[in-house]
């Protein structure tokens, strides 16, 4: 197989499998959640449910001062990786060609060399955080595979997109396509992992506000 | 004949010479020559004087599975520069779009050639050869794969000239009819020089030419037998628009804004960036211009399997499939898998609920 059959099969077939998987498999996954269903409350509502839990969705996104204050080092660095994720899979211009193309419509993009200080900062961070688990016990006692491969296909993309766009070592189709494939790898992957809280945190969320709102307490 | 013969015995500088070229237009063809193939200055007078006393060494050119765009290219693309005289001052035995002699004589040509330099003469090959059925393509009866076969025994080195002989090229395109495949793929023993390019940069050619007959060694090759010098950084980071690029600037249409404006054509399915070529800086036309230049995405013909690269006009980080259908698809089926699953799950918990029995005390003591 040479590089352009590598890099034409990751664009297509590869690219496809991938979808299927991780599409079928999040709203698989999504669904199964859904039809669990939930008992009927027989208390009188005090509150409305929904309000609350759309509130809730979104306030959660800010942490608190007494959570901040205990665990100011995973709070802010998960806020820089997760920050910098968006800003490199959703603002470097290639990117937004991919997702046009299937969604339809595209966005301004972010100068590359903007994209580039973004990886770096993100890549260092999720290294960080990586330490800082395997240093910390309770963290280190909390964490199992399913962690480990979710950071591991994380930063994955991160680095061989960094070595893609800096062609180091290799030439740029098969480093186009070794950054694509471990995209593929990551989108394999997620919705059977941790990695799934992308979209679950919006259900949890919701479900916690929801439980608040019934009862008329503050979430 | 015999002025033929005398010719083959003149060194490069006597012919170059007898042609009228100065001295110090030699030493400039020499130093440019050297910046090309990223030589120190020092290099010049070795470079000069080992093409000097260069005899004509002989050429065989076989032209297989082609559109003869190489030789066009080769040919017609320069006016009498000091490259092309270079390339007249090899002995050009064989080449059955250039020479005069046709049918038997030609054949003969070529073998006497190949006998009498055994060995030593430098084999160009031109265009894919089919392994599929050996009556696609032959000349004066023979096919392409015995006549590849046969003149490649005695060359010191061969020159795979355009990605057809190099990769295969357009021949060997999906789905590949004549069985087409590349010189490397079915010689194994010989020094081999891939120069790609659909087609090749005349310089390009003239340069490795150059580079064997200064050094008579083959100069160093990336991983798909192509000369460093040439092929040794993409066209992407070499691109005048390459700043364009970096700041977010694109062309979207051929006609817009960013077209006439000269921004970077990568949505428009630009493969500078997989692409290793010298395009964007020896350029075309003697220097004139390069297709990116032009206003035109670079097609990668520089690469193997270019032809099947999922759309000219596709940028590289789009998929080649489409991935609308295929995510709503996808969600569909797993909204339908996912419902099924719970659905199963909420039966069974049903089922066993009902089934549940309560316990009694009589039960414990029985
Ligand atoms: S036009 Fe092509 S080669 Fe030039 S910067 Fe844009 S993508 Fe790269
Ligand atoms: S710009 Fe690209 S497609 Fe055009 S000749 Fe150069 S390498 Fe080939």
């Amino acid at each position: 197989m040479t590089e352009t059959e590598l890099l034409t099969w990751v664009r297509g077939p590869g690219f496809q499998i991938a979808t299927i998987i991780f599409v079928l498999g999040i709203m698989l996954r999504l669904f199964e959640i859904l039809m669990l269903g939930r008992k009927a409350n027989l208390a009188e509502a005090k509150g409305s449910e929904m309000s609350s839990g759309l509130r809730t969705v979104f306030s959660r996104t800010i942490p608190d001062a007494s959570t901040f204050k205990r665990s100011a080092f995973t709070v802010t660095a998960g806020y820089i990786f997760h920050i910098g994720l968006f800003v490199v899979i959703f603002l470097f211009a290639p990117h937004i060609l991919l997702f046009k193309d299937i969604i339809g419509f595209g966005w301004p993009a972010l100068p590359s060399t903007v994209i580039d200080a973004t990886a770096v900062i993100t890549i260092i961070t999720l290294v960080i955080v990586l330490v800082h688990r395997l240093r910390d016990p309770v963290k280190r006692f909390l964490s199992n595979f399913d962690d480990y491969l979710g950071w591991f296909v994380t930063i994955l993309p991160l680095i061989t997109g960094y070595i893609a766009f800096h062609r180091i070592g290799m030439s740029a189709p098969s480093l186009i396509a070794i950054h694509i494939l471990s995209v593929e790898l990551l989108m394999v992957v997620f919705p059977f992992t941790k990695l799934m809280h992308m979209f679950t945190l919006i259900l949890a969320r919701w479900y916690n506000g929801a439980i608040s709102g019934y009862r008329g307490v503050q979430s | 004949m015999t002025n033929d013969l005398s010719r083959k015995d003149k060194t490069l500088g006597e012919t170059l010479r007898s042609q009228g070229i100065s001295r110090r237009s030699f030493l400039k063809f020499c130093a440019a020559t050297a910046s090309m193939m990223a030589l120190p200055p020092s290099m010049i007078p070795t470079i000069a004087n080992a093409l000097e006393k260069a005899r004509r060494p002989s050429v065989i050119w076989l032209s297989f599975q082609e559109c003869t765009g190489c030789t066009e290219s080769l040919t017609r693309a320069h006016t009498a520069t000091v490259e092309s005289l270079i390339f007249d001052s090899i002995s050009l035995d064989y080449h059955h779009t250039l020479q005069a002699a046709a049918g038997h004589a030609a054949e003969a040509a070529r073998e006497a050639a190949m006998e009498e330099n055994n060995g030593k003469y430098l084999l160009v090959v031109d265009g894919s050869i089919p392994l599929d059925n050996p009556g696609y393509s032959t000349i004066a009866g023979i096919s392409n794969y015995d006549m590849l076969m046969d003149t490649a025994r005695g060359a010191a080195a061969i020159i795979s000239v355009g990605t057809c002989a190099a990769f295969g090229g357009i021949p060997h395109a999906k789905p590949n009819p004549t069985g087409a495949v590349s010189v490397s793929d079915i010689i194994k023993d010989k020094p081999i020089i891939n120069v790609p390019g659909c087609p090749p940069i005349p310089v390009v050619i003239t340069g490795v030419l150059t580079h064997f007959l200064t050094f008579g060694t083959i100069p160093e090759l990336d991983n798909l037998g192509r000369p460093k010098t040439f092929y040794g950084q993409s066209i992407h980071d070499r691109c005048y628009r390459r700043p364009f690029y970096d700041k977010g600037l694109f062309a979207e249409t051929f006609d817009d804004e960013g077209a006439r404006l000269g921004w970077c054509l990568y949505k428009l399915g630009c493969k500078g960036p997989t692409s290793y070529n010298a395009c964007a800086t020896t350029k075309w036309n003697g220097g004139v211009s390069f297709p990116i230049e032009a206003g035109h995405p670079c097609l990668g013909c520089s690469e193997p399997d270019f032809w099947d690269g999922g759309g000219f006009y596709k940028a590289i980080s789009m998929p080649t499939e489409n991935i609308t259908k295929t995510t709503i698809y996808a969600a569909a089926a797993g909204v339908a898998v996912g419902v099924a699953v719970g659905a199963t799950g909420r039966m069974k918990k049903a089922s066993a609920s009902k089934a549940h029995q309560k316990v009694t005390i009589d039960d414990l003591e029985k």
